[in-house]
């Protein structure tokens, strides 16, 4: 409780004002208040404030916020663009003691996947973040924490990889490690970057899983970006993510354990293929903790997003916060009389191919919209996916692979309407010439 | 208490164990046993290792030859590993989440390819940082894991893989870089540089210091290998002992930056001795390279009174 009068605090308290007591309550972007009667009252109206805590945050700040809840044990981290904020952010948190972290100021990002390793394998929690080049100097270590088991959580702020040298947002970063092991979560905006690293380490860690996840979200576009956030309390996230119990770690002075062998013929195999195995359970727990995450918060969240999927005729497939401009997009388009949809991947790895390919069935065409070109002349990293889920599954709908958003170029909702009416077309002709498309490239 | 190596041959076995795959005449492997049992018996440790041949040869899938807990991630980044590994302690100890009466100890081996080279920037961010660990380099000359090629520990004319001794070109060109000095400037509580001589003695007394004296030290040890070398097996203590009489190896050790000659040979041996039984050096004994050894003695003269300068400046009162 604090004494002073209703100033603008972004979070709702309870305050005393004209000597009397107060509960503040922020609403979108309303300030309300009034006063409280009784103790009864006060406790209760205590309750309601713990529902949920409203803010205004930046993407990183959401993420810096979640690791402050999370308290992990080591986090080790290098800055870099648009990142740096997170252990920028953190590093007041283990200043000012908020947090129990031992905050290892590495020398390099390999280094940073490097501690974590060593952490993770200790026993502790360890976390990281980074960005672009920074995870490409960790791509060694990528490989080995997820074949090692080791449930370390990253937040990625997604950013073109060099070269040339670019800070802004397109997602080479992660599409670069998409086969390393980790399980991939994307972000649309600053709320679910928060969630899903509230949600991490329940899945990573799971018995069936121990596997490192990253939760990415745009760079710049979130990573900078205020928007308005529902904050769960610290007491909560607690209990949430509940305390890191190791089977095996070097710490345990009772057990001595040896890991990172010479692994070679004999064995190699097999351990990559439980590997494989942990990413095909990981798509279970994924939606476990999610239906938990919904009993304490509300917020439903699953493999993916479908966006007024369930009527529509033409559908955009794509990630992170290019789905809010698509959204936006499809409600104008509505408004005409057009059946777009939207299907918003959250989790690329593992990939749920069954369940996308059932979810877009329906449809008469298909767009797939990937940040990041693979130059293979044979389209982007998730319209491949998507395409070879549903041939799997046998479902056949006319799919178009768009590569966009390349080192930052803005993506505007017009452009979006661009990619529907082209699916339109395609619609209306039965003709789909060129399926290896650009958007919003100068030719 | 002074060093008696029947009492700790007796009474401190060995954790670091037999059949592992090590070559016959290494000298890695009487490095690691040494430095391991300077621990405290009761003590508990945590040993990390940077690829090279210690690694694949002592944790073979499903076999290791380490009795504490080991951990290996990849070649360039011990020091790293090692950092994360002691942080977690720190940090779990102080939340109680670890037994408040047992203690861990944290060591990382490497070889010059991995930390002189590749792993340099690694240790340098480990030791910068004070992570409380020992960083122990057995120093073999060369990148012996990968098959002999040369590394910025090779010393010079040494002919190595990648540095083969032609009609042109006699081996190595560069001189050795001094790790162990480049150590010293982080202003680490503990420096030393070592060798298994003298029934282990100074390997063990530093290795002790090391891993108990607070903070990120750091050990250079002389780590002869016979395939690289060309040495017969059989000779690896002789070999040590001439690297350490000929001034090739001085053996010393920097305490909060003062620095102290541990040994100083009576009569300081010509450094052909040392090189004459390696074949890697065989070609400088040959007619009209008279010049190639006389440039050596020049450098390990020059490093040696180098090393007595800063003895004697560090220690002015």
């Amino acid at each position: 409780m604090c004494k002073g009068m209703p100033i603008w605090r972004n979070r709702n308290e309870i305050i005393l004002l004209f000597d009397e007591i107060h509960v503040i309550y922020h609403v979108g972007v309303g300030v309300f208040w009034r006063p409280v009667s009784s103790k009864a009252n006060l406790n209760k109206l205590k309750g309601e404030i713990k529902m949920s805590i409203r803010e205004r945050l930046s993407g990183n700040e959401a993420a810096a916020t979640a690791m402050k809840q999370i308290n992990p044990d080591v986090v080790a981290a290098f800055p870099i663009t648009p990142s740096t904020e997170i252990p920028q952010y953190f590093s007041s948190f283990v200043s000012n003691g908020t947090v129990d972290t031992e905050f290892v100021a590495v020398e390099s990002e390999h280094s940073a996947m490097s501690a974590c390793i060593g952490a993770e394998a200790a026993g502790a929690r360890a976390m990281t973040a980074t960005s672009s080049n920074g995870l490409s100097l960790m791509w060694e270590m990528i490989y080995i924490a997820s074949s090692l088991r080791l449930p370390i959580v990253m937040s990625l702020v997604n950013r073109a990889v060099s070269g040339p040298l670019n800070i802004h947002n397109d997602h080479s970063d992660a599409m670069g490690v998409r086969d390393s092991g980790w399980i991939q979560l994307f972000s649309e905006n600053n709320q679910e970057a928060y969630d899903n690293l509230i949600m991490a380490h329940r899945i990573a860690e799971n018995k069936d899983v121990l596997l490192p996840l990253m939760v990415c979200q745009d760079g710049f576009i979130t990573s900078h970006s205020i928007e308005n956030i529902e904050l769960i309390e610290d007491e909560k996230v607690k209990e949430f993510v509940g305390q890191y119990k190791p089977e095996h770690y070097l710490l345990n002075d009772k057990e001595p354990m040896a890991i990172g062998p010479l692994d070679l013929q004999a064995y190699l195999f097999e351990h990559k293929r439980q590997q494989a195995e942990a990413m095909k359970n990981a798509k279970k727990v994924i939606l476990e903790v999610a239906k938990d995450f919904e009993k304490m918060t509300g917020r439903k969240y699953g493999f993916f997003e479908e966006y007024k999927l369930e009527d529509a005729e033409i559908a955009i497939v794509c990630m992170n916060s290019t789905a809010g401009t698509t959204k936006y997009t499809i409600d104008k388009l509505r408004e005409k009389g057009i059946k777009a949809g939207l299907l918003k991947i959250r989790v690329f790895r593992p990939f749920p191919a069954e369940e996308v390919a059932k979810a877009l069935s329906n449809l008469k065409a298909i767009a797939v919209l990937d940040k990041a070109d693979s130059l293979n002349a044979a389209g982007g990293a998730l319209f491949e996916d998507v395409v070879s889920g549903m041939y799997v599954n046998n479902i056949h709908v006319p799919t178009v692979s768009y590569v966009y958003g390349i080192g930052g170029r803005d993506t505007k909702s017009d452009d979006i309407e661009k990619v529907y009416n082209d699916l339109s077309k395609i619609v209306k002709t039965g003709n789909i010439d060129n399926p290896y498309r650009y958007l919003g490239v100068r030719d | 208490m002074a060093y008696n190596h029947k009492e700790i041959i007796a009474n401190r076995p060995s954790r670091f164990t037999s059949g592992h795959r090590m070559c016959a005449g290494c000298g890695a492997p009487p490095v690691a046993r040494m430095v391991l049992r300077a621990l405290k018996p009761e003590d508990h440790a945590v040993i990390t290792n940077a690829t090279g041949c210690m690694e694949v040869s002592t944790f073979i899938y499903p076999y290791t030859a380490w009795t504490d807990s080991f951990i290996h991630t990849a070649f360039e980044c011990a020091g790293a590993t090692c950092a994360g590994v002691e942080a977690a302690y720190k940090s779990m100890k102080a939340q109680g989440k670890l037994p408040e009466d047992k203690t861990t100890k944290f060591i990382a081996f490497g070889g010059d390819g991995g930390t002189y080279d590749i792993g340099l920037q690694s240790l340098s961010g480990a030791m910068e940082r004070g992570h409380d660990m020992v960083y122990v380099c057995y120093d073999n000359g060369a990148y012996m894991n990968t098959g002999i090629q040369r590394s910025s520990a090779t010393p010079k004319f040494a002919d190595t893989t990648t540095t083969p001794a032609g009609t042109k070109i006699p081996g190595k060109m560069q001189s050795r870089k001094d790790l162990t000095l480049i150590m010293a400037n982080h202003h680490l509580p503990y420096v030393a540089q070592t060798a298994a001589i003298m029934n282990f003695k100074d390997l063990y007394e530093k290795s002790e210091k090391a891993i108990y004296t607070e903070g990120a030290c750091f050990l250079n040890v002389l780590a002869p290998c016979p395939r690289g070398w060309g040495y017969p097996t059989e000779m690896l203590m002789e070999i040590n002992k001439l690297a350490v009489e000929t001034c090739y190896w001085p053996l010393y050790e920097v305490v909060n930056g003062k620095y102290k000659i541990t040994y100083k040979p009576a009569k300081k041996l010509p450094i052909e001795e040392f090189l004459k039984p390696q074949k890697r050096f065989k070609h400088m004994f040959k007619p009209g390279n008279e010049w190639m050894i006389e440039e050596f003695q020049k450098e390990v003269d020059a490093r040696w009174e180098e090393l007595l300068r800063l003895e004697e400046i560090t220690n002015k009162e």
